[in-house]
């Protein structure tokens, strides 16, 4: 039997990222079915996603939170990469396989649809599981921490190539030293581009950071008028 | 307590997928909404059995994988024995965003809007 072990092969702190308080309802010994969690309605037919990307400790979790109608859950998703099936012969477990913690949120829009809220590192290794994982998404948040600016780089320059809509979102985290232009400056951000500022704890605020995507992608829409 | 899914060990998952590592339907994605057909019956694999009273109202793929503690590419690898045997159906997200046309039609974005509104 081979080994796929389930480890990220880079342990720093950002991998796992472990959501601050995941012992929820969901913790305990498994699902209480039909009971713990909160179900959605029978007749719910079509579920829509937005993908919430940013560095390590950026806010998309509290984001997440803010916004979710239930407490939000956590998982993982696991790619086995090239090189997978090597013999292991010396028993030490041999990390032929990416895992990826990512937490997520639901809002119920009305009897027919649900959306799904994904919080996700959106640095760049983390990205090949994102792909996937994000496909089809109506489009992506870009949660920006002026502290570390250098971690949404790669993401933005990854959904402008994939061509998917965006909006970057300055999570203030009582840091009124840089304007949001300095901010677009600093992440060279295509005019184009939709940038808010939002304190994601607020949920208030936080709304505001998917309508503001919401309409940017209906602008896109309907022709690109703004 | 960390409750990551490495610490299960991979001898757990390598059992529950009877060995394998590949073969779910690529149609699952994660937001796929999943409803059970039939109850659990007598020895059923216990993650199955789960998956179907989890599911006797739509749940998304990622929702199995959350509450059945489990990585979502074996949740895909479980939810595909069932499809096969007709014990869930799959309600799929809407075909239309596509590489090439990533974006929702307006209908779609204004319930959107109007729901984060009311949020």
């Amino acid at each position: 039997m081979h080994s796929t072990t389930s480890e990220s092969p880079a342990p720093e702190p950002p991998s796992g990222t472990g959501p601050p308080d995941p012992p929820s309802s969901a913790a305990r010994p498994g699902p209480a079915p039909g009971g713990a969690y909160s179900p959605l309605p029978a007749t719910v037919q079509q579920a829509l996603k937005i993908a919430v990307v940013g560095g390590f400790g950026a806010g998309k979790t509290t984001l997440v939170r803010s916004v979710s109608e239930i407490r939000p859950l956590s998982t993982e998703e696991t790619m086995t990469r090239a090189g997978d099936g090597i013999d292991d012969t010396d028993g030490v477990e041999a990390k032929h396989s990416t895992t990826v913690a990512f937490d997520f949120g639901r809002i119920t829009l009305d009897a027919t649809s649900v959306l799904y809220v994904f919080g996700a590192p959106g640095q760049e290794r983390f990205w090949f599981l994102w792909d996937r994982l994000f496909s089809g998404a109506l489009g992506a948040v870009v949660l920006v921490d002026t502290r570390r600016l250098r971690d949404s780089w790669y993401a933005i320059d990854r959904l402008e190539a994939q061509g998917t809509p965006f909006v970057v979102a300055h999570n203030d985290f009582g840091d009124t030293d840089h304007t949001l232009e300095q901010v677009r400056a600093a992440l060279d951000l295509d005019p184009a581009v939709p940038l808010v500022r939002c304190d994601a704890r607020v949920r208030a605020s936080a709304k505001q950071v998917l309508i503001a995507l919401v309409r940017h992608v209906r602008s896109l829409v309907t022709g690109g008028s703004r | 307590m960390t409750r990551s899914h490495r610490q299960e060990g991979p001898d757990r998952l390598y059992v529950i997928t009877s060995g394998r590592s590949g073969g779910a339907d690529d149609s699952l994605d994660a937001v796929t909404l999943v409803v059970a057909e039939s109850e659990p019956v007598p020895g059923m694999q216990s993650e199955h059995a789960r998956i179907l009273r989890l599911c006797r109202n739509p749940t998304a793929v990622v929702e199995v994988s959350a509450h059945l503690r489990l990585p979502v590419a074996i949740v895909r690898i479980l939810l595909t024995d069932l499809l096969d045997t007709g014990r869930i159906t799959a309600r799929h997200p809407r075909p239309a965003p596509s590489p090439a046309h990533p974006l929702a039609s307006p209908d779609v974005l204004e319930k959107v809007l109007v729901a984060l509104h009311d949020l």
